[in-house]
């Protein structure tokens, strides 16, 4: 919780990435009062450009945009949750197994992943979702986009984890009594978690995309509503033709700030992983409370 | 007589903003030093004394956030005076390396290290001389064998030779071009004491037969006692001393030197050694008065309120302390009342 | 209850005989061989605590030592034993409830050896919980009475991150932390190289004292000969893996019979304008090929080597109360 707290405070781009995906928050709540179900259609006159009773216009299925839109977002987000859910566990298990248990164990999760990691995931995706052509539904698809993400964050993990097990720290702790479970939660996880969260930012990001890009080809479930349908059903209707340009502003306007969004808070994430930077940020707080403080030979500049 | 290399009143701070809050570091503060030439001038001081920024701004290497508020450094060969300070870009590059070298603390970021070392020593000197290939390859030759130097280093890659050899390559890569002055920052502190010996034997022997003038900075006060003539100790900023090397080890006046020289480990004894209580200021906030009063065992009102001034308390010996200036203006008036 | 040691049946605290540890590295399809420690014998006694110093450039083994003795590398070959046990077969279990009572370490850089995102006090009270020392109401109390053992006081560094200390104050509170369990032994590798002069001897002169104070024995580990020699008793001196030289502190760095211990000892800048050297050394050596690989390992560099230093090990000999290992002594 302190860490989104300092990040609040100490970057800009993070604080305007989460206001936007804040927003985005509020249009998946909205959803739940929607006075239109999603799945009918004619609830309203069709093609009307956006007004005062439809803000986001109409499409030609007589269904009002911004409450599809609503659905269309949090469906998108479960999809992506769904994919990063399953693809982080998949990679922080395989990572702390390669990590801490090292030997047969690494070698053998290792190459695991390294065999993963030279697949090519969009085709491969795209040929799956072919095959269950008609039987994909939204809850598969991010299953499916989890199961092919987790190899990168898994080598990233296990990086992390094998330096940190070799700080002196860590033997520090040890020979303190701490036992290994002890170790690794008290010791590492405060350095895992901010890159966790940063890692979690940018499996939405992809899992986002591929669900857009499939659903645009038409693979997905065309039943749901889900960012990639909506612009699927307004390619389909010949929207960019018939000058009814509002129905596919809003899901593209959507899924660019959504992006963008998590893009600006991966960017705050990053910086503030920065070991440097969380110095400089640990100094300014104790020289809050403490004026006093001297500075670490590191930051005094000198001798650098 | 003017030094070659003279700082006047030298301020140096580092002024940085981060995340709103304005932090000056005064780790150079108003220091003034004249280096005779044709000498070895130690400057001594522990971590965080500002050593390493006082040879920076006397190489006008200073980047931001590291700003010279006051003060001036100013180079004299023969009747030529160069204002350090005030030195574009080009003209440092042209005096620099010529007139002027620099050996860093690690060789790497002088020896390139995907070429080999013949390479390396040919890239510098054409960088201030037109030669061929063949006649830098000769010059580089002649030079490690002046300084009994293998010459079969010139074929090899940087990494293919010991720490302590690559240090000695960068020392002769600094000098072939007769510098007449010669900035070392550390040049043997994280080799081992063999390899250590060599190097320092080296720079000496560069010296003397070359007559160049060496700033040397280190914190080891046994490679100054084996390579300095002149000896400058810094605490927190500022010249606490200044003596001749046998002067700072033997005699030293300020209480600060004399815990230092104190505290050192010695082969021959093995009798306790104190240490000096407390630990150095930071520079943000150095304390009111002298910098070193928290810490002396010796200080009385006034070193809490005034920043005691450097006097000289004998011909070549400066000492910047209220005590020891007190003593001698008490021997001064009690010797004219005789 | 901890499972109690199997009965010591002699007096060693620490004994190693003939420990060695080779590293193989892979190069494209050969791999080559490197021994860290070759050979090493040294036994430290358990009815009187000492200062034993082991003493070497860089790449002379004694890190490698360390983390032996420490239980985190084990040796290729030779025994290991504290208090009669072998340390690389102790389990995960056994080390944690009887050998890290016993066996402490003290590492190099102050900094490092906490974690920069934790209170520094929290690895004092780990250590009193984990090991229950005490009860947590008489945590704070025993945790101030280690911070005085070391010179400083609970109030000054609880609630305090690492950051916030100087290196001398760190190292400090990580000798107080290793002082928690009353351990019999303490290994410092190298504790106060990252330290001001003006600091280390705090800390080296404390080690004198704890001998004394709390009856344990310190494995000191340095480059530096200055600070072995005021602290030590006895001093074993590293060459590429080989104790070349052992004994008395005063006698080995005194008066010191192995050639590359002479060496050192000159090498040593000493901070005295009486003291300076004389001599000149030769500059010519090209440093990779120094090392011989069969014979001694200092024939190449030694002043007085011999026909047969080129070809044969020297083995230990004794003289004037110490180990050397040089034909000269033969």
């Amino acid at each position: 919780m302190s860490t989104v707290r300092d990040l609040l405070r100490f970057s800009p781009s993070f604080r305007v990435g989460a206001l936007i995906l804040l927003a985005t928050l509020v249009l998946v709540v909205l959803s739940f009062f929607s006075p239109y179900r999603p799945d009918r259609n004619r609830v309203v006159p069709t093609n009307k450009p956006p007004q005062a009773k439809y803000i986001m216009g109409t499409n030609a299925n007589g269904q009002d945009v911004f409450w599809m839109l609503t659905f269309a977002v949090r469906d998108t987000l479960i999809v992506a949750g769904l994919a990063v859910l399953i693809g982080r566990s998949i990679g922080v298990t395989l990572g702390m197994v390669s990590g801490y248990l090292g030997g047969t164990w690494d070698r053998v999760a290792s190459s695991i992943v390294d065999s993963f990691i030279v697949i090519p995931r969009l085709p491969l995706l795209i040929l799956i979702a072919a095959i269950l052509h008609g039987e994909m539904t939204l809850p598969l698809l991010g299953a499916l986009i989890g199961l092919l993400d987790w190899a990168y964050p898994s080598k990233r993990y296990r990086a992390q984890i094998l330096s940190l097990r070799e700080r002196d720290f860590t033997h520090t702790a040890v020979f303190a009594g701490m036992n290994t479970l002890k170790v690794v939660i008290e010791e590492h996880l405060p350095f895992v978690i901010p890159f966790l969260l940063a890692d979690v930012v940018s499996g939405f990001l992809f899992a986002i995309g591929f669900e857009v890009t499939l659903s645009v080809l038409g693979l997905s479930d065309l039943q749901t509503q889900s960012i990639g349908t909506m612009l699927y059903w307004g390619n389909y209707y010949n929207s960019l033709l018939a000058n009814r340009l509002w129905v596919l502003a809003a899901p593209i306007v959507a899924s660019i700030l959504i992006v963008v969004g998590f893009y600006l808070v991966s960017i705050g994430l990053s910086s503030y992983l920065d070991p440097r930077t969380r110095l400089a940020r640990m100094q300014v707080k104790t020289e809050v409370s403490e004026p006093d403080e001297p500075l670490t030979p590191e930051l005094q500049g000198i001798n650098a | 007589m003017t030094g070659i290399v003279e700082a006047q009143d030298l301020k140096a701070y580092y002024i940085s903003r981060a995340y709103g809050v304005e932090r000056t570091v005064k780790a150079v503060d108003g220091i003034t030093m004249s280096v005779n030439e044709g000498e070895i001038y130690g400057i001594a001081g522990e971590s965080g004394c500002g050593k390493s920024t006082l040879l920076k701004v006397l190489l006008g290497a200073q980047t931001p956030p590291l700003t010279v508020v006051d003060g001036s450094v100013k180079y004299h060969f023969g009747d030529e005076e160069i204002d350090v300070l005030a030195l574009k870009e080009n003209g440092q590059r042209e005096i620099r390396w010529k007139k002027v070298s620099y050996i860093p603390q690690g060789s790497m970021h002088v020896l390139n290290p995907v070429r080999r070392i013949r390479d390396s020593f040919h890239d510098f000197i054409t960088a201030h001389r037109a030669v061929s290939k063949k006649e830098s390859y000769v010059m580089a030759r002649d030079y490690l064998r002046d300084l009994g130097l293998p010459e079969k280093v010139l074929a090899a890659f940087p990494h293919q030779l010991s720490g302590g050899m690559r240090q000695r390559v960068t020392i002769a890569l600094a000098t072939i071009l007769w510098p007449k002055l010669i900035f070392a920052d550390e040049p043997t502190t994280a080799l081992d004491v063999v390899v250590q010996r060599g190097v320092i034997q080296l720079l000496k022997e560069i010296q003397q037969t070359k007559g160049s003038t060496v700033v040397l900075i280190t914190h080891d006060l046994g490679v100054h006692a084996n390579l300095a003539d002149r000896i400058a100790v810094l605490y927190a900023g500022k010249v606490v001393e200044e003596a001749d090397t046998r002067t700072i080890l033997k005699n030293p006046r300020h209480p600060y030197t004399q815990y230092l020289i104190k505290s050192l480990p010695k082969l021959d004894t093995r009798d306790e050694r104190v240490s000096i209580p407390g630990r150095p200021p930071a520079l943000d906030k150095p304390p009111s008065g002298c910098r070193f009063h928290p810490r002396c065992p010796l200080a009385y009102d006034k070193c809490r309120t005034e920043d005691p001034q450097v006097v000289t308390i004998e011909p070549g010996h400066r000492v910047a302390c209220h005590l020891v200036t007190e003593e001698i203006s008490h021997a001064a008036v009690a010797s004219a009342q005789h | 209850m901890p499972p109690s040691p199997a009965p010591s049946t002699s007096s060693m605290l620490l004994q190693a005989q003939d420990l060695t540890k080779v590293f193989e590295t892979r190069q494209g399809f050969s791999t080559s061989k490197f021994h860290a420690v070759d050979a090493a014998s040294f036994s430290l006694d358990s009815s009187k605590p000492e200062i034993f110093t082991v003493a070497g450039e860089s790449g002379s083994g004694k890190t490698t030592l360390a983390r032996m003795i420490l239980g985190m590398e084990s040796p290729t070959e030779g025994v290991l034993r504290y208090k009669d046990r072998s340390i690389a077969q102790l389990s995960g279990k056994e080390k944690r409830s009887w050998f890290y009572r016993e066996v402490q370490p003290v590492f190099q850089d102050p900094f490092a050896a906490f974690s920069p995102l934790k209170r520094i006090d929290h690895y004092l009270y780990e250590t009193v919980y984990n090991y229950k020392i005490t009860d947590k109401k008489g945590a704070d109390a025993y945790v101030n009475q280690m911070l005085n053992e070391v010179g400083l006081t609970l109030a000054e560094i609880s609630k305090r991150y690492p950051h916030e200390l100087s290196g001398g104050q760190a190292q400090r509170v990580a000798i107080a932390r290793a002082l928690i369990t009353h351990p019999s032994l303490i290994i410092a590798d190298e504790p106060v190289s990252m330290l001001d002069a003006s600091l280390r001897m705090s800390i080296v002169n404390m080690f004198r004292k704890l001998k004394d104070d709390q009856q344990v024995s310190i494995l000191y580990i340095t480059h530096d000969l200055a600070t072995a020699y005021y602290a030590a008793d006895r001093i074993a001196v590293m060459l590429r893996g080989w104790i070349v030289e052992m004994g008395p502190v005063e006698q080995v760095l005194g008066n010191p019979l192995h050639p590359y211990t002479q060496n050192l000892k000159q090498s040593i800048p000493q901070a005295d304008p009486d003291k300076t050297w004389d001599n000149r050394v030769d500059l010519a050596e090209l440093d990779t090929d120094t090392y011989a690989h069969v014979g001694c390992k200092f024939a190449n560099r030694c002043p007085l080597v011999m026909d047969k230093c080129r070809t044969t090990v020297p083995p230990n000999f004794e003289r004037e109360g110490r180990t050397v290992k040089c034909f000269l002594y033969e």
